[in-house]
């Protein structure tokens, strides 16, 4: 278990290479430059040229990227071309609000979208289950920023039920923790704090998730059809066990099987929808980061940025495999 | 005769599905088992054995299916009684092992736990006392060491020894009636007659009557005290087991005899085939579903459907069946 464990995590490493190698090249091959972007309107070649010296951007490529492993290495990953702070100092501010945003998502779509898949298997045919499957397709088709932008008119311009952006109102004087606001308000109890983070949580939160909510229900769908028809369930009606310890001892913990690898695939993809979710509600986390790094191209913060989702991709499917083998015996970690 | 334990009566199973016709899988079949009795329902497959079974059972799907008939066990119709009160009966008065031993126990829980929920559900026994039953039970069904054994997985076990366990849980209730599906089927042949050995002990130990369902009349010659032969969802011949073997009257079980090899067979002869596959419709309704395949069909035979007669103690459902004293 423990050899596993460390294996998987020594993997991150040629992974994160690669990846890093690819995104260098990647960047640089994009038309326009960092200096170009941060001169604007007054660039001119001779200028741009200058900043690039300055940048060090001037030099061949490979050059560039030995120089950058180097620092990288020793833990610095440059400074951002937009702001001048480091690309890490950068990232400590804005994770934590990426991250509220994406376990919220996460959360609300592993609690609706197992049960809700669950009950369309049971009533299989029925009015619920057509209405959950066409409701699903519809989900994962819905474009996350059309959705944002849709979910913001209704319910915070139209109805007023929840703010349209931010995290949090500036009226309320909240103290920082752990950057998680709902859960600082928590700690701190400051509840109104923490109610008023909620809030605003609340219409982002649904936009990023409906579309692993949608996976993740019909790929629960799927699986515990499937499961149902399985000779086992059988037996276990053969021994007159009552619905719910048929339910819940032998349907429910073999269809969870394929779901939990759902759930690590589509947490990897959090980080994409982050990016538009943030945008349309003016969240302020890595996703404005990202989105303002590109445009501006900011090489150093989205070399980081990226490398950072890639490690989190690879340990939230570590985990996967640790609950596989957790929920059935039959998996030996080796 | 005594009161029968199971009463099966024109029992009928047919596979609905919108705009197409109903697909019949068992049509009008009866026979009924006694307290104790080994009776072997027999036929190739798809002859609705497994269907008729299930059907006991209340194990078929709800949706698309329609069962009609009954099977009254010690009087009560358990077509007819509600879910729960199915439930209550279910592996405590009457219980079931599969075919496939593997698939036919949850491989993500522990041996122990499929054998003790059982206990508690019908014998009312705490996790405890129920775990110290269970073991006693799968000592019971020949599984060496069986405390530790409690805590495997079924997929650390032999095809064997899940198809003990499948036993062992079948049993655990001491049930009146055990009904077995091909339960020797999926397993090798040196296993095959280990496990038969075992069913026939424990049932002749309990009073347990067993039906013993299944394709191979090796199976039936050396276990069962009567034989009822399915074709395509019906009853054409039922005997005490001597007789069926010694004189089948019925073309299609002396066609199921006469192609078991045999090894005083002189070399080079062939085995004598039944011809033919079963017909996916049954023609029941105006004709001999056998008659297509049969080497003794008359006219009549794909004209007029056979009634049932009894002849000397023996059921039948033929126009121009095998000569007795042939």
């Amino acid at each position: 278990m423990l050899r596993f464990i460390v294996r998987r995590l020594l993997q991150v490493v040629p992974t994160l290479f690669v990846l890093s190698v690819l995104l260098f090249a990647w960047l640089r091959l994009l038309p326009g430059g960092p200096a170009a972007a941060l001169l604007g309107d007054k660039a001119t070649p001779e200028k741009i040229a200058e900043l690039n010296r300055v940048l060090g951007l001037d030099q061949p490529i490979p050059l560039q990227y030995l120089r950058y492993l180097g620092r990288s290495l020793t833990g610095d990953f440059g400074n951002s071309l937009i702001s001048g702070d480091p690309v890490i100092s950068e990232i400590g501010r804005a994770l934590p609000a990426t991250l509220e945003l994406s376990v919220a998502a996460l959360l609300l779509a592993v609690v609706l979208g197992i049960p809700l898949g669950y009950v369309a298997a049971r009533y299989r045919g029925r009015p619920l289950d057509t209405t959950t499957v066409i409701g699903t397709l519809v989900g994962v088709a819905v474009p996350v920023f059309f959705l944002g932008f849709l979910l913001k008119q209704w319910f915070a311009v139209d109805l007023g039920w929840f703010p349209p952006s931010g995290r949090q109102s500036v009226s309320i004087d909240a103290t920082k923790v752990t950057g998680l606001a709902v859960l600082d308000g928590l700690l701190t109890r400051e509840f109104d704090a923490s109610w008023d983070a909620l809030v605003h949580l609340v219409l982002p939160a649904i936009a990023l998730a409906t579309i692993p909510l949608a996976v993740i229900t019909r790929i629960t769908r799927a699986s515990v059809l499937d499961v149902l028809g399985s000779d086992f369930v059988r037996t276990a009606n053969s021994k007159g066990l009552a619905p719910g310890t048929v339910r819940s001892r032998h349907v429910l913990r073999n269809a969870l099987l394929p779901v939990s690898t759902t759930i690590g695939l589509q947490t990897g993809l959090l980080l994409g929808g982050a990016v538009l979710t943030e945008k349309v509600f003016v969240w302020g986390g890595l996703g404005t980061l990202i989105a303002d790094g590109i445009t501006r191209r900011d090489y150093p913060r989205l070399q980081a940025i990226v490398l950072l989702g890639a490690a989190v991709y690879v340990l939230v499917n570590l985990l996967v495999d640790l609950s596989y083998a957790l929920i059935d015996p039959r998996v030996r970690l080796r | 005769m005594t009161t029968p334990l199971l009463e099966v009566e024109d029992l009928g199973v047919a596979f609905t599905r919108k705009g197409e016709p109903d697909s019949v899988a068992v049509d009008g079949v009866s026979f009924d088992v006694q307290p104790g009795e080994v009776v072997g329902l027999v036929g190739e497959s798809g002859c609705g054995k497994s269907v008729t079974s299930l059907a006991i059972m209340r194990l078929l799907p709800e949706r698309g299916v329609r069962v009609s008939g009954s099977a009254r066990m010690e009087g009560t119709d358990l077509l007819t009684l509600s879910d729960s009160a199915m439930r209550e009966k279910r592996g405590r008065d009457l219980s079931m092992v599969f075919q496939d031993p593997l698939s036919s126990l949850n491989p993500v829980i522990e041996i122990g736990l499929q054998v003790t929920e059982v206990l508690k559900r019908h014998r009312g026994m705490k996790s405890d006392a129920a775990r110290r039953e269970a073991a006693e039970l799968l000592e019971r069904v020949g599984i060496p060491d069986p405390r530790r054994r409690l805590d495997s997985y079924p997929h650390q076990m032999s095809g064997g020894m899940r198809q003990r366990v499948m036993i062992a849980i079948a049993l655990a209730c001491r049930p009146r009636l055990l009904i077995a599906d091909e339960p020797t089927t999926a397993l090798d042949v040196t296993i095959q007659a280990q496990i038969l050995e075992l069913l026939k002990e424990l049932v002749a130990d309990s009073g347990t009557a067993l039906v013993m369902i299944t394709h191979d009349l090796g199976v039936v010659a050396g276990l069962c005290d009567r034989v009822n032969v399915l074709y395509g969802g019906r009853i054409v011949e039922r005997a005490e087991r001597h007789r069926l073997f010694a004189k089948p009257r019925h073309p299609y079980t002396y066609g199921l005899l006469g192609s078991i090899p045999r090894l005083d067979a002189p070399p080079g002869e062939d085995l004598n085939a039944i011809r033919g596959s079963v017909n996916d419709n049954l023609p029941w309704a105006s004709a001999c579903a056998f008659a297509p395949r049969c080497p003794r069909a008359l006219e009549k035979c794909t004209e007029i459907t056979p009634a049932p007669e009894l002849v000397g103690g023996r059921f039948l459902r033929c126009h121009n069946p095998v000569p007795a004293e042939a």
